[in-house]
């Protein structure tokens, strides 16, 4: 088994990482540790990351040599073989002023922009985890032949909503930012609701297909 | 009742202490820059510490109430004044129907908060009254305040009678510090020089983050990094060399190598930083981290049952 690298970040936080590469198998034992020390005392919150978690405690309620013993215990078990969460469907206008960039990305890739849709709409990706904005999820399964630097000049302002691809990635952009990915498409599902339960459309583990749509 | 923004200053802002369950769901924690300044000062006019109250950058910025409430200015070493009387700050103070508080700009600080008796009636979102600027949601609607705008303000429960003011906490721009986790990965002259040169706040700060100028910081070893959690307190160094200490309304996950992590106890100092003002980082231990913590917190239990 694969070797458990745990680090404190501060007084009241510990980072603990896998191993290089990341996979979706060991992505899963990312979220069986969060879930397993949820309801472990003095641990406020549980943050994935990509191969790795982040830990957030109240150093004057816990230690963390006692997260740390609690961490490699919940390592040292059997991986549970888990199924993935629910399949969430993300209706895109592609290409248009919802989508500017899919000819250049067409064009880098060598296809059609039909192409593109059909490919990006093909494959199913899985929620790793969330962050950099609320509901932004980072999503692993891109098709290869569909990764496309970004742009050179990064946008001022990126809609909400918008589809892109920046290298080996595609997301959504829950909340308008500046923004350097290529963008092919827009979503009006909201991906961000404060006052939902709960507030992100999308969770770790979570599926997402995207589906072409004309609204 | 309610309070109305005569004059907002630069950058004022509806805050308590923060959201402290969604980081998994990229939501950042927001919340008083000044966690101790807000404290003290819900504390001082009776109520919970963790009520929202409003936080002011620099100044001048001024208040009007139009009910009977109790109010206290913290975090500042501004000259506040009650229809021009002079008015201590971190002390209590009534205020009538009517009444116009006024802060001056601060002489060497950068935050000014008032919290107000029964505090502002608010709707919380995601458990939290704080402005979330960057995700545009909580406080008034999620944005910064303007001057004319009015804030609800709940009853509190019975003003508090007698005058109490509080010896504010000694402010001084030394930060503690713990090592990250690639503090190794920088070679020796980029540790000494982290732990020896005056930092500068520079312009490009915000309540993300403070961007800091100084020597710059080379990282000798380890490649790029996966993303993953940060907090408020995490010190980044970009492939610039020049750091950046997070703040309250960070983003919850990043990518930079982390050389170290300023203390809880010193979140409130580094709040309190201006513009252009220098600051540095003092090597610190677990145990003096967790000293700190424990005394600072038992100086909040100590007001909160001697009122």
């Amino acid at each position: 088994m694969s070797e458990l690298s745990v680090h404190p970040l501060g007084e009241a936080a510990l980072c603990c990482t896998l191993p290089a590469p990341v996979s979706l198998p060991q992505q899963q034992r990312i979220w069986q540790l969060a879930a397993g020390l949820a309801g472990v005392d003095g641990v406020q919150e549980l943050i994935p990351g990509m191969n790795n978690l982040t830990l957030v405690f109240d150093p004057l309620r816990t230690e963390a040599a006692k997260l740390e013993h609690a961490l490699r215990t919940l390592w040292a078990r059997p991986p549970r073989s888990r199924a993935l969460g629910r399949l969430v469907e993300i209706p895109v206008r592609y290409g248009g002023a919802d989508g500017p960039d899919l000819d250049d990305v067409a064009t880098h890739c060598g296809m059609t922009a039909d192409e593109v849709v059909r490919r990006h709409g093909a494959a199913e990706y899985c929620v790793y985890f969330i962050g950099f904005q609320p509901g932004f999820a980072y999503l692993g399964g891109l098709d290869p032949s569909l990764h496309t630097p970004r742009r050179a000049e990064p946008r001022v302002a990126v809609p909400a909503g918008s589809v892109g691809i920046g290298g080996a990635q595609t997301g959504i952009y829950p909340l308008a930012t500046p923004g350097g990915w290529q963008l092919v498409g827009r979503t009006s599902l909201a991906l961000f609701d404060p006052r939902a339960e709960p507030p992100t459309l999308l969770a770790p583990g979570d599926r997402v297909r995207f589906v072409a749509s004309t609204t | 009742m309610s309070v109305e923004i005569l004059r907002a200053g630069p950058l004022a802002t509806v805050q308590d202490l923060g959201r402290s369950a969604w980081r998994d769901r990229g939501i950042s924690r927001c919340g008083a820059l000044d966690e101790l300044a807000l404290s003290w000062g819900n504390l001082l006019v009776g109520n919970a510490m963790d009520a929202a109250g409003l936080e002011f950058t620099l100044g001048p910025a001024s208040v009007r109430f139009d009910a009977e409430c109790c109010i206290a200015v913290t975090g500042t070493d501004t000259d506040a004044m009650l229809d021009g009387q002079p008015l201590r700050p971190w002390w209590r103070q009534r205020v009538q129907p009517g009444q116009t508080l006024k802060l001056a700009a601060p002489r060497e600080r950068m935050r000014s908060y008032v919290a107000i008796s029964g505090s502002l009636a608010l709707a919380r979102e995601l458990g939290s009254c704080s402005t979330d600027l960057k995700a545009g949601f909580g406080g008034l609607d999620g944005r910064a305040l303007r001057d004319g705008d009015r804030l609800p303000l709940a009853t509190p429960a019975a003003l508090p009678a007698r005058a109490v003011g509080l010896r504010p906490p000694e402010w001084d721009t030394a930060l503690r510090v713990l090592p990250g986790p690639e503090h190794e990965d920088f070679g020796s002259a980029a540790r000494e020089a982290f732990w020896r040169a005056d930092w500068k706040v520079t312009p490009q700060s915000n309540r993300m983050g403070y961007r800091l100028a100084g020597p710059a910081l080379r990282r000798e070893r380890g490649g790029e990094l996966a993303s993953h959690g940060v907090l408020p307190g995490v010190i980044q160094v970009p492939p610039s060399g020049q750091p950046i200490v997070l703040l309250a309304d960070a983003q919850t996950t990043g990518g930079y190598p982390k050389i170290g992590v300023v203390v809880r106890a010193d979140l409130w100092k580094l709040a309190q930083l201006r513009l252009g003002a220098t600051l540095r980082f003092v090597p610190c231990t677990l145990e003096e981290a967790h000293a700190a913590l424990r005394s600072q917190r038992q100086r909040l239990d100590q007001l909160r049952s001697a009122l």
